[in-house]
């Protein structure tokens, strides 16, 4: 087919958590514009597999840029070059022929790698479990529209909300920071009634947590919103930063 | 064995909460005495244990991917109904009800559907507490948009991100309780087998796909929530690691398969462009509120879109059914879209395609407004299509993306095995031959929020209050065929990789048992599952070890039952003589060729129980009863 080109890939190989890893390079041949970059990836492996060579691991799910769970580092960015997607949507007309690309899995001290570009995220879940809910038992609840929310505060509550999880934030951060993660789940609820009873509590509890699970600190760098697959907004960090002086001068 | 549907008796509108006062309680002390294991952790899964745990029990969650955020709840995109009547535009249960029994082609339990559009407004109560952001009007209040197969706007949303704002909330109350100590999680676990002692389910086995190491997990129930098995088809709107095993094993233990060929196929996804696509995206029904489906009237017209003048240009949706236009059911839609290209009239390089045009609501509305509406589906056709819809139509055509088809329960969410349960799109339940667009979000909170927390302590309550030891000969078996199963994918060490047998098998799945069947085609396509299925075990290559992460064991495990279920669902289709909903037999069509079904003879629930490995399944019928509605040939003109 017309158009298609021939790429090197520089890709990270680790074993397992415990082994050293280093950079291994393949071919891929013939790959389409129209190809997703992981479709790409799934050609190369087939490749491998046929050649008795084991092939790439690396999470990926929905294909379609929601779930989140695709997380590579592609030529020294989060997600590959294009702006505002994941990896899943990145599609091959971005690379030209001939090209090398690198890719890498998250590195962050608190993600660490589990095999080849597949890393533990599992410190996200864990701030999340601290803090980031609404405490309302099924059942106990008002009319939906007894709770009524200025639009305003909806939409915004609405793209804090629309966070993934990738970790794509903490990938880009040279501090490997995690606060554009917590300042959207802390802003999503602070910004809506809801979250205005336990607000204090739980950025303090989140943050807390955060802390432990060794994220380094933000220093204002903005390459979290840069490479941010949903384009949460910094602004968000500055709303962590005043919830969280407020909720300590309230303790 | 008699199915017992469990259906209660009395007036429809009665039934449910006649039923919750008759079923036995758990003392609220006795609640911690009791284990309670739930596989899958979307929508369904997230919020049966985060309300289980609520309620006292201890709840261990289990699911395949690194969190629990990542299910593919998070993919549904337009919105989710209830029956609110916020807008005054004549909602109510009953027609909730209605439209989703009359959706479901009159192939659904009464009860089951009626409870359904009762519980749906206490979802919206539920969510909205939680935090999830659905839009709303300047008034503060929320927001409402319509979906297919119904005349009022009754579903709620979040721009295009519903299922992500509900699963998130879901997600949210489940973290709360797992914080607090009352549920553990385990996450990156497949569920491999499930463990039956006395009959009863007991425990399961799982792999831990990190370590790869094979665990035993006992309860006083089981519950699976681990979502439908259309990746049978391959190419899908369903996530990659989307699957049928957690419901086939537990098939394979004694639980009867319901429907297994009801499949939906979604009238608006991305067309097909090439054979590395490795799955298919979906754009929301709500797409059908603004834009206006055409094909040209003239065969292979390959004029550009907009040099087509409206003359020559087929509306056919409009043009056939009136009075629902471009919301008709997502099975009409998607037969029709079929249709015109079968004419010859697609579109696009393939000719596999139609027509998605927003060129009258831009007019109407402004640009920014239909940004406003659709904007990040319009952004995600651009980016995969590299084409702007906001200058030139979208082109779509129909994809595999939901099965109504699942695990047999009663009216309590129990499967054929005792203190087995399935919940959410696991289950055959509610949707009947076609389901509802925004249904089934609906559903899988429905389960998980207000039925299983009810109805599981009617079966608990009658269980001894000890630990359930995983000692039992039942667990040691369990495992031990386990871990042959594996040893078999790893020693085979043929030539073929689990890649290239599940895309034979979607295409055989998809050109015998798509979106039309028939007699012939089905007996040729059950030969070729099984002459497939024996190259599987003959031929296949699996690389890697079983104690590390390994992609490919995982895969070859799916695709092991998928080969199996392909073959059942055929079966199922070759048994229903009928069309109805999204299964349509092209033998049994009216003379406009809408779906034809035959109440006399298939007004029933095909139940299927396992008899063995290669063996026919035998069939089981719950008669379905209809008391409420009237049966009519389905009528959207």
């Amino acid at each position: 087919m017309s158009g298609n080109m021939n790429l090197t890939l520089k890709v990270w190989r680790q074993r397992n958590q415990s082994a050293s890893g280093a950079f291994e390079s393949y071919e891929a041949k013939n790959v389409s514009p129209d190809m997703s970059f992981l479709e790409m990836l799934d050609v190369v492996n087939e490749d491998l597999i046929k050649a008795s060579k084991d092939p790439i691991a690396f999470d990926h799910d929905c294909r379609e840029g929601i779930c989140g769970t695709c997380s590579m580092y592609i030529n020294g960015r989060a997600h590959g070059p294009v702006k505002g997607v994941t990896a899943c949507q990145l599609h091959m007309r971005s690379f030209n022929d001939g090209e090398t690309i690198i890719i890498e899995p998250w590195r962050a001290a608190a993600f660490p790698v589990l095999k080849d570009l597949v890393v533990d995220r599992t410190a996200f879940e864990r701030i999340q479990q601290a803090g980031g809910f609404v405490s309302v038992n099924t059942g106990s609840v008002p009319d939906a529209n007894a709770i009524p929310v200025s639009k305003i505060n909806a939409d915004e509550a609405f793209l804090s909300a629309a966070c993934i999880g990738c970790g794509a934030c903490v990938a880009a951060c040279k501090n490997s920071s995690a606060m554009l993660f917590v300042s959207a789940k802390v802003s999503q609820f602070a910004l809506l009634p809801q979250g205005q009873v336990e607000r204090a509590k739980r950025v303090i509890n989140m943050v807390e947590q955060m802390d432990k699970e060794g994220f380094g600190n933000c220093t204002n760098t903005e390459a979290c919103e840069a490479e941010c697959p949903k384009e949460i907004k910094i602004s968000n960090i500055a709303r962590l930063n005043r919830e969280f002086i407020a909720a300590k001068l309230m303790s | 064995m008699a199915l017992n549907s469990k259906s209660p008796s009395g007036p429809l509108s009665e039934k449910w909460n006649n039923h919750k006062f008759n079923l036995k309680l758990v003392n609220p002390s006795n609640k911690r005495k009791y284990d309670i294991i739930i596989v899958g952790t979307g929508l369904a899964g997230a919020s049966a244990a985060a309300s289980l745990a609520e309620l006292g029990y201890n709840v261990k969650t289990f699911c395949i991917n690194d969190s629990p955020r990542r299910a593919h709840s998070i993919a549904a995109q337009g919105g989710i109904n209830a029956a609110k009547n916020y807008q005054n535009d004549g909602d109510s249960i009953q027609r909730l009800f209605y439209d989703t029994i009359k959706g479901g082609d009159y192939r659904a339990r009464e009860a089951n559907v009626y409870r359904l559009a009762q519980v749906s407004v206490n979802i919206i109560d539920q969510c909205v507490a939680q935090g999830v952001p659905f839009a709303r009007d300047y008034g503060g209040l929320l927001d409402n948009r319509s979906f297919g197969g119904a005349q009022v706007s009754r579903t709620f949303y979040a721009k295009g991100q519903t299922g992500q704002q509900l699963l998130l909330g879901a997600y949210s109350a489940m973290n709360r309780q797992i914080g607090e100590g009352k549920i553990e999680s385990y996450t990156r676990h497949e569920l491999l087998d499930v463990v039956l002692v006395d009959g009863k389910a007991r425990g399961i086995i799982v792999r831990d796909l990190v370590t790869g190491k094979i665990e035993r997990h006992s309860g006083h129930a089981v519950v699976l929530c681990t979502g439908g098995y259309g990746n049978v088809f391959y190419l899908t709107t369903y996530a990659r690691a989307s699957n049928v095993t957690a419901i086939w094993r537990a098939h394979k233990k004694g639980a009867f398969f319901g429907n297994p060929c009801f499949t939906q196929i979604h009238p608006t996804c991305i067309p097909v462009t090439g054979d590395h696509q490795s799955k298919l995206t979906l754009m929301s029904e709500s797409l059908r509120n603004d834009g206006r489906i055409w094909v040209p009237l003239a065969k292979g017209d390959k004029r550009k879109p907009e040099d087509i003048p409206e003359n020559e240009r087929d509306y056919y949706l409009e043009r056939i059914y009136p009075s629902f236009g471009n919301l008709v059911p997502r099975d009409i839609a998607s037969r029709k879209a079929k249709e015109m290209c079968d004419q010859g009239r697609g579109v696009g390089t393939t000719g596999l395609a139609v027509y998605l045009d927003f060129a009258d609501a831009i007019k109407r509305l402004g640009q920014n407004e239909v940004a406003a509406r659709y904007g990040n589906l319009f952004d995600m056709y651009k980016q995969i299509t590299g084409e702007d819809p906001y200058a030139s139509p979208m082109r779509i055509y129909p994809a595999v993306h939901y099965t109504m088809g699942g695990l047999w329960v009663d009216y309590n969410l129990m499967t054929t095995v005792p203190g087995l349960y399935a919940c959410g799109e696991a289950n055959f339940s509610d949707h009947g031959a076609n389901r509802l667009g925004a249904s089934a979000l609906m559903q899988g909170l429905a389960d998980g929020y207000f039925v299983l927390p009810y109805t599981i302590g009617d079966y608990l309550a009658g269980e001894e209050r000890k630990n359930v030891s995983t000692d039992a000969p039942e667990f040691d078996a369990a495992e031990k065929k386990v871990r042959e199963d594996i040893n078999k994918f790893l020693s085979i060490k043929g030539k073929k990789t689990v890649h290239e047998f599940q895309r034979e098998l979607g295409l055989i799945m998809w050109n015998h048992c798509g979106m039309a069947r028939n007699d012939a085609g089905l007996k040729e396509g059950i030969e070729k599952i099984k002459t497939l299925r024996s190259e599987f075990w003959k031929d296949l290559n699996v690389p890697g070890e079983g104690e590390e992460l390994n992609q490919n064991l995982e895969r070859a495990g799916r695709v092991a039952d998928f080969l199996e279920l392909g073959e059942l669902m055929m079966n199922d289709a070759l048994n229903r003589r009928e069309s109805c909903g999204g299964h349509f037999r092209e033998e049994f069509q009216t003379p406009e060729g809408e779906a034809l079904r035959d109440d006399d003879n298939f007004a029933y629930v095909a139940a299927w129980e396992f008899k063995g490995e290669n063996q026919p399944e035998e069939l089981h019928k719950e008669v379905l009863n209809f008391e409420n509605v009237k049966l009519s040939q389905r009528s959207y003109k």
